[in-house]
């Protein structure tokens, strides 16, 4: 018997019949295929149980209301909460990609301490010792007054316990930076009284005069004005857009008007002088005016015919006629200012001269108008433990009436304006117009303790850093700030443990009251910010924590509210943009961007479109006609008096010739790698122009040159 | 005739003579080759059906032992445990602080099991890792309260007499999927006796078609 090649091929063969009729072949083709569709690396979400927790966002003065969907415990979603007075199940894209926040890779996870250039970590027990010691030190040497805060807003708790602080430590040097709220606050102030606040009724308005007011682009609640703009068609309501460019909102309008920028405040002037001269006016409403009606209507005669109004903001002068009567004889007109989000820098004679439309036809304290009401108070703190330099250092005037001038004053003076700040969640070094001024201003500051948590432009500055819990991690009240026609105060609860060594800013706040002793930790007898809160709110704490919100009003106002025109009567100065270039830069606002506070989650800024951001480069808006030399989607080179940045070039029919439009929130540099060195930020571009009078920084845009890179 | 086709023409004589002569021992050749091909078949054969499932399969022990005829005389019958949630998702094995409503930190019984539990997971509150024998891969979506309350199917149906065994069975894992053995069933050819024995993606079609008239289509379990 001899083994030949054939022996060799009967094995072969018998080998692979052998396999192909076992099951090897079919268990491996099947095993093959379970792995392909599960790779053993890719990550697979967690079964588990599921539950619903009701909370409020903060991320935007919006103040929705949200439901995070958790799984295991572990939060996976979050969704708008359906029946919420505010939303009503609606959410928008920045609210659903908030978890994003918790796990974001700026997060400040312990308390830090800055030394030379680098930070090091400390312990709370540490971090607080040292504020308090520094502290104390300012107060002891006299200049208590010094110790100054910036917050985002006014209203609220925690702010409460900021500025409760300040006052018990002797300064009354509590900031808030530029924002709707305090643009509606000081309207009314000025127009109706000291303690008065605007709302707008935008859900029930029939027609809808907007000045700029970027309704579907994150203007005031985004979500209620989402709704509500929804919702104009079925009520039959028209909206008319003043604004130099073709935003989303104008182009969901039934009518865009374009203006000069920097003009609106004199077409809602030339607009109010043919209400008058054409007594379309109501004449109930204008008997009561106080501050010189007929000045101010000499004045409009002569100044703001539509013929001269045409002149100085580039609309015809019979539109004008055309938008003044359609106003004056709409069912429930209402104008509404805040030019884009409503939290960029605006004037007080342009905020005055909109809302006096309202005025001029009546519609204050109506359905579907102006509500001119009482600011929201919910909250009842008792009366601090005041000593000699509480009581002398908070009787001082205040460093400066605004942020901007803070700043300003800071960096102009030689003697320490400022000796300690606290900054608590607010991102000045990149919000505030000139920011590397901002940035240099805070250099200059002595001490600077940071409450974010995040390790931003402004925490970098910081010479201590307390960080915060984010909003899905802690406990605060939220009190609706935003023009909303109803006044809700909701509650944002803690839906997940704190995912690292971070305190609730109240909590914080109480913790170095406490370190500081005397009438201020006298002034902070809580234990924790928990029971402070259940104290202070006391009278809707019971709705608060059984439903999640307190509706506080949403009536239409009954009572008549008093008209002052003084302001107007006295023809204040048009702010007029800085520099002497031929075009000028306006500020354009994005829903998918955030241009205040916390920077924009990596999820939202992936859905920016690329003729916003291209790559890494901001591109800019440019009509055609004034881009001579310059190519569509070409590079170029941006020059304003304050600064130099390359961008690309859109050309685009929807901006007026003369303007260049850039979107603002972009151009992070803290240590981010999702949305940080994307594009630039605008506010390193513009600087502030202070408005005489006000002293509000009413840069609505700055000269500029571009030309091809 | 040149000498070349002389060559030629005796050659392919020869050839064919050879070739004659060789048909017998290509007989040979042929029975070794078949006796080989035999010998090769079965070898491969056994392998693929006996010694493949053993190197596929890693035997895995469960934490410890636990004995569901016991739980059940105890608790009643697999939904104590085994629960539906309000949402009608199904719980699955339950966790540690379902085993608490009857466990305390105090041993239940005195079984090494019973000590192990409690000591272990009970005093450092931790989770048992158990491994789930009818995990079936993710790519699948499954609801219990679907074939359970609206099927009206009972567990046996698909799990079989689990609630009957008194110690745990090894867990075996396919090295290649992570997944447990009892989704293709035990027998490594997939041919199964009981509905229980296996649970593919035919079986579940399979008992679609026969209750529902329709195998289902791919989206409904594949989301």
């Amino acid at each position: 018997m001899k083994v030949d090649r054939r022996s060799f091929l009967g094995l072969g063969l018998g080998a692979a019949a052998g396999i192909a009729v076992s099951p090897i072949g079919m268990k491996l083709t099947d095993d093959s295929s379970i792995w392909t569709q599960n790779w053993p690396w890719t990550p697979v979400p967690v079964d588990g149980e599921v539950t619903y927790e009701n909370s409020v966002c903060s991320l935007c003065p919006g103040s929705c209301g949200i439901s995070v969907r958790k799984i295991n415990n572990r939060p996976v979603k979050i969704e708008g909460l359906a029946g919420y007075p505010i939303n009503d199940g609606g959410a928008c894209l920045h609210g659903i990609a908030g978890l994003q926040y918790l796990y974001d890779p700026s997060r400040v996870k312990t308390p830090l301490k800055k030394n030379g250039d680098k930070f090091e970590e400390i312990s709370w027990d540490d971090a607080i010792a040292i504020v308090a010691a520094k502290l104390a030190d300012i107060r002891k040497s006299g200049s208590a007054e010094k110790l100054a805060c910036i917050a985002d807003k006014e209203q609220g708790s925690v702010s409460g316990l900021f500025k409760r602080l300040l006052k018990t430590f002797g300064s009354p040097n509590f900031y808030t930076m530029p924002g709707l709220e305090s643009y509606l606050e000081l309207t009314a102030e000025t127009l109706h009284g000291e303690g008065q606040t605007i709302a707008f009724d935008l859900e029930n308005a029939s027609f809808v005069l907007s000045f700029g007011a970027g309704i579907i682009e994150g203007w005031g609640s985004p979500v209620n004005c989402f709704k509500a703009n929804a919702s104009r068609k079925e009520r039959k309501a028209k909206l008319y857009q003043i604004e130099p460019r073709l935003s989303n909102t104008a182009a969901n309008a039934d009518k865009w008007i374009p203006v000069k920028p920097g003009t609106e405040a004199d077409l809602a002037l030339g607009i109010c002088a043919v209400i008058l001269e054409n007594k379309l006016f109501d004449s109930p409403a204008t008997s009561s005016f106080k501050g010189g009606l007929n000045k101010f209507g000499a004045l409009l005669q002569k100044e703001y015919t539509p013929s001269k109004t045409a002149e100085i903001t580039g609309v015809n002068a019979s539109d004008i006629e055309k938008i003044a009567t359609l106003f004056a004889n709409a069912k429930m007109p209402l104008a509404v200012f805040g030019k884009g989000r409503g939290d960029g820098a605006q004037s007080l004679k342009e905020l005055a001269a909109v809302h006096i439309l309202n005025c001029l036809v009546g519609n204050i304290n109506k359905k579907g108008g102006a509500f001119v009401q009482p600011k929201l108070k919910y909250l009842e703190f008792a009366d601090e433990s005041m000593d000699s330099i509480a009581e002398n250092g908070f009787a001082k005037t205040k460093a400066a009436p605004y942020v901007n001038q803070l700043i300003e004053k800071v960096n102009e003076s030689s003697q320490p304006v400022v000796e300690a700040l606290f900054v608590y969640n607010a991102n000045p070094c990149h919000s505030l117009h000139d920011a590397k001024k901002v940035k240099q201003a805070l250099g200059k500051i002595p001490f600077v303790v940071s409450f974010s948590s995040f390790l931003d432009e402004t925490a970098m500055e910081a010479d201590i850093i307390l960080p915060s819990h984010t909003f899905i991690e802690r406990l605060e009240d939220v009190p609706s700030c935003a023009g909303l026609a109803k006044s809700v105060v909701g509650l944002t609860k803690p839906v997940v443990e704190p995912l690292f060594d971070t305190k609730n800013p109240g909590d914080a706040v109480i913790l170095i009251a406490k370190a500081l002793e005397g009438n201020i930790a006298q002034s902070f007898e809580w234990e924790t910010y928990e029971e402070c809160l259940e104290e202070v709110a006391a009278g809707i704490w019971d709705s608060l924590s059984e439903d999640g919100f307190a509706i506080i009003s949403e009536e239409v106002p009954s009572e008549s509210v008093p008209v002052n025109i003084s302001l107007l009567a006295n023809n204040p100065a048009t702010v007029q943009a800085q520099g002497d270039f031929e075009l000028t830069l306006i500020p354009i606002d994005n829903m998918r961007l955030i241009s205040a506070g916390i920077s924009v989650s990596p999820f939202a800024i992936k859905t920016v479109s690329d003729k916003v951001l291209k790559g890494k480069d901001i591109v800019v808006d440019i009509n055609p006609l004034t881009a001579s030399g310059l190519k569509d989607g070409g590079v170029a080179m941006l020059t304003t008096p304050i600064g130099t940045a390359r961008v690309i070039v859109n050309f685009n029919e929807g901006i007026m010739p003369g303007i260049i439009g850039m979107v603002e929130g972009l151009g992070h540099t803290f240590d981010n790698k999702y949305v940080s060195n994307k594009g630039i930020n605008i506010n390193a571009l513009i600087g502030p122009v202070i408005e005489s009078g006000s002293g509000l920084d009413a840069a609505f845009g700055i000269k500029a040159k571009i030309s091809k890179a | 005739m040149s000498e070349i086709e002389n060559k030629a023409e005796n050659g392919s004589t020869e050839i064919a003579g050879e070739g004659t002569a060789g048909e017998a021992k290509d007989d040979k050749g042929l029975g070794l080759g078949v006796i080989f091909f035999i010998i090769a078949f079965v070898a491969c054969f056994l392998s693929g059906t006996l010694l493949f499932p053993k190197l596929l399969y890693s035997k895995k022990e469960q934490p410890f032992n636990f004995d569901h005829a016991l739980h059940v005389g105890e608790a009643g019958d697999c939904e104590t445990c085994h629960s539906l949630r309000e949402d009608g998702s199904f719980t699955g094995i339950p966790k540690l602080a379902t085993c608490l409503d009857c466990h305390t930190e105090e041993p239940l019984g005195e079984t090494e099991d019973e000590a192990v539990f409690t000591e272990e997971y009970v005093a450092k509150e931790k989770e048992v890792p158990w491994l789930v024998y009818s995990r079936q891969p993710d790519c699948v979506f499954f609801s219990h309260v679907a074939h359970t309350q609206a099927g009206g199917m009972d567990c046996v149906s698909c799990h079989g007499h689990i609630g009957e065994s008194t110690s745990s069975r090894p867990y075996e894992e396919n090295r290649i999927t992570g997944y447990s053995r009892d989704i293709w069933g035990q027998n490594i050819f997939g041919i199964k006796k009981n509905s229980w024995d296996r649970m593919k993606m035919d079986d579940c079609a399979k008992c679609h078609k026969k209750e529902t008239g329709h195998q289902g289509y791919c989206f409904q379990c594949h989301k």
